[in-house]
């Protein structure tokens, strides 16, 4: 039996950014973007959920981030995950990916019995790929970035593959240990029909006391007791939950700063038409000819 | 708050073979060195690598300090993280950079996580700075660059109230400019101690071929983008590339598309290349791509959309449909080369 916990991230749909997004100022309007799974952490999930079908245990899915990423909780609850935590706190906001590290790692402490930590190689909305092994660390325990295979849990170890520069090598670690997973290691399996009919209403403490705002008849604990004993309650953890410390949460614990942004402003310069002709085409080698380009 | 006025660079070596990345690092660090009137030091670990360390004097350090053992032949997180962790808390250097390469990218977060400092990943500048922040003057930081938000944004990272600043910076970025008369540097032999921890993750096999791939080198690049639409339409890019004797490249949509393979994406997170002559197919031109390519010496940009940002950036620009001008072009040179 082993037991993983499945750092997962809900990211803005970078690859379809439309203008409307950037406002006026330059910075970004994150609101207005499309929010999505982070594709390499939904293939984290998937490898966990193969190790839980080889070897048995249990699967566990988090996220930091606002309310509205239970959303990709309740995904991870499609796929296959036994239970999901919601990481959320306004004090979290503006996190950089120490402060992020530290708050995904007290939670996973405090979480606790696992054997693996997975995660995906890098999210989408800053390819820093830097999370995953600063959580390691903060764990103090190995890791395994890059991770192409995983060959063999046994004897509270764990053989994999994983891809080098140029290469690839064989690695054996103890356990527990933290694995970041390259993007087309496995598939991620469909949501499976049976779990969406049975988790879609799942929910998570901020979206339950929204409920109990727009309705003054129901009461929070009532609520909270009624999902848990319906199995939809996605477990939600604050900055007091955790007891953390604020100044290394949020914007606050977060050393680096955007000190400038600018949009990208296109610089017009001239170029050279050419015609699409073998005649324009032509006249084209002829100049690269002239430069000592060609020939 | 308080640190030593050093600019450091870590030197990474697979199978005893300096990263070419790494001197490119040595080369900017050296500047920056020179702009905080600070001195650059080159970290060297691994298993007989003071061959690597009297290389370093080559790219402007003014000092090597080596770790060397047999049980630090080849790279493993563990170790390295520790090694590196107990030399930053002890001397407290202004700046850490590494290159962001596998190893770079497992080896920083780890340090920067130890020792609280702030990390920026795959920058494509890097510059010293007085900086007004938050109404302080904080004299001479890093200003740290970099593409953001699939690149509608380039975003100047500080990292103000933390001793350290660390940097990644992808292959190429940076330019190489061995000096002519290498520096009188000196040597600083570090012992290691080793740790039972150290051996926590084991090395079972490992297999490594030298890419054959130096776009860096060639002096003709043609690349192709997601625009050319399948696999057998990027052919044409390697045909065209055949026939004038350049070497093919991609964006990273090509890459991601399986067009191409990852060692021949150039830009933000693949390589950055200055050729004589880049010829651009079907590559709309996201600043991630340009960052990678525009100081080329002769950009071509071919392209069936008059307003792709690509053109901004080409010396010459040609609108039409790249599976009939490719052939025409490869039929046209042909012809003019016999």
């Amino acid at each position: 039996m082993y037991n993983s916990i499945v750092m997962v991230k809900q990211v803005p749909d970078t690859a379809n950014i439309s203008g409307k997004v950037m406002k006026d100022d330059g910075t970004v309007n994150r609101a207005k973007l499309p929010a999505i799974f982070n594709h390499e952490d939904k293939v984290a999930l998937e490898l966990a959920l193969q190790v839980k079908e080889r070897y048995g245990g249990k699967v566990t899915a988090i996220t930091m981030g606002p309310p509205r990423a239970s959303d990709i909780l309740r995904e991870c609850l499609y796929m296959g995950a036994d239970e999901a935590y919601l990481i959320s706190d306004r004090k979290f906001a503006g996190a950089d990916t120490l402060a992020t590290s530290y708050v995904l790692s007290e939670a996973i402490k405090k979480i606790g019995d696992y054997h693996f930590v997975f995660a995906g190689r890098q999210a989408i909305d800053g390819d820093t790929a830097q999370v995953g092994p600063q959580t390691a660390e903060k764990l103090n325990i190995p890791q395994i970035t890059y991770t192409e295979e995983i060959i063999e849990v046994s004897d509270n170890k764990i053989k994999a593959k994983r891809k080098i520069d140029g290469g690839y090598e064989v690695v054996e670690s103890t356990l527990p240990v933290l694995l970041t997973v390259l993007k087309d290691v496995v598939s991620p399996r469909p949501f499976s029909a049976k779990r969406v009919m049975a988790y879609k209403n799942a929910k998570s403490l901020i979206d339950l006391e929204k409920l109990t705002e727009e309705n003054s008849l129901l009461y929070i604990d009532k609520l909270v007791h009624e999902y848990e004993e319906r199995g939809l309650f996605i477990k939600t953890l604050t900055m007091d939950d955790l007891q953390l410390d604020e100044q290394r949460c949020g914007i606050k614990g977060s050393p680096t700063k955007v000190y400038k942004v600018e949009s990208v402003v296109l610089g017009g310069t001239d170029h050279i038409r050419i015609e699409p002709t073998k005649n324009g085409i032509g006249e084209l080698i002829d100049k690269l000819m002239k430069d000592h380009i060609f020939g | 708050m308080k640190f030593a006025n050093e600019v450091w660079v870590y030197v990474e070596q697979r199978d005893g073979k300096p990263a070419d990345v790494s001197f490119e690092l040595l080369c900017k660090g050296s500047k920056l060195a020179e702009e905080m009137n600070g001195t650059l030091k080159a970290i060297v670990i691994g298993d007989n690598v003071t061959g690597i360390a009297k290389q370093t004097f080559t790219y402007g350090a003014d000092e090597a300090v080596v770790i060397q053992h047999s049980s630090l032949k080849h790279y493993r997180t563990i170790p390295y993280s520790r090694i590196l962790n107990k030399l930053i808390e002890k001397h407290t250097p202004r700046i850490v950079l590494f290159g962001a390469t596998i190893i770079g990218r497992d080896l920083a977060p780890r340090v920067a996580s130890n020792t609280k400092s702030g990390l920026t990943a795959d920058c494509t500048d890097l510059k010293i700075s007085d900086v007004k922040y938050l109404k302080q003057d904080y004299p001479k930081l890093l200003l740290q660059i970099r593409p953001a938000f699939g690149g509608n944004i380039i975003a100047t990272i500080i990292t103000p109230d933390v001793p350290t600043q660390m940097a990644t910076v992808r292959e190429g970025v940076m330019e190489l400019h061995p000096l002519d008369k290498p520096k009188k540097g000196k040597i600083t032999e570090i012992e290691y101690k080793p740790d039972p921890i150290d051996e926590i993750v084991s090395i079972i096999e490992q297999h490594r071929e030298d890419s054959k791939v130096n776009l860096k080198a060639a002096p003709i690049i043609v690349a192709g983008g997601y625009g050319l639409g399948n696999k057998e339409n990027f052919r044409l890019v390697e045909e065209l590339a055949h026939t004038i004797g350049g070497e093919v490249a991609g964006s990273r949509a090509a890459v991601d598309a399986g067009f191409v393979t990852p060692d021949r994406q150039v830009g933000q997170t693949g390589v950055t290349v200055r050729p004589k002559l880049y010829i651009a197919i079907g590559i709309s031109g996201a600043i991630q791509h340009r960052a990678g390519m525009q100081d080329s010496n002769k950009i071509i940009a071919i392209n069936n959309d008059p307003d792709a940002p690509i053109f901004e950036i080409a010396h010459y620009g040609i609108v039409g449909d790249a599976t009939e001008i490719i052939p025409m072009f490869i039929d046209v040179f042909k012809h003019k080369l016999k």
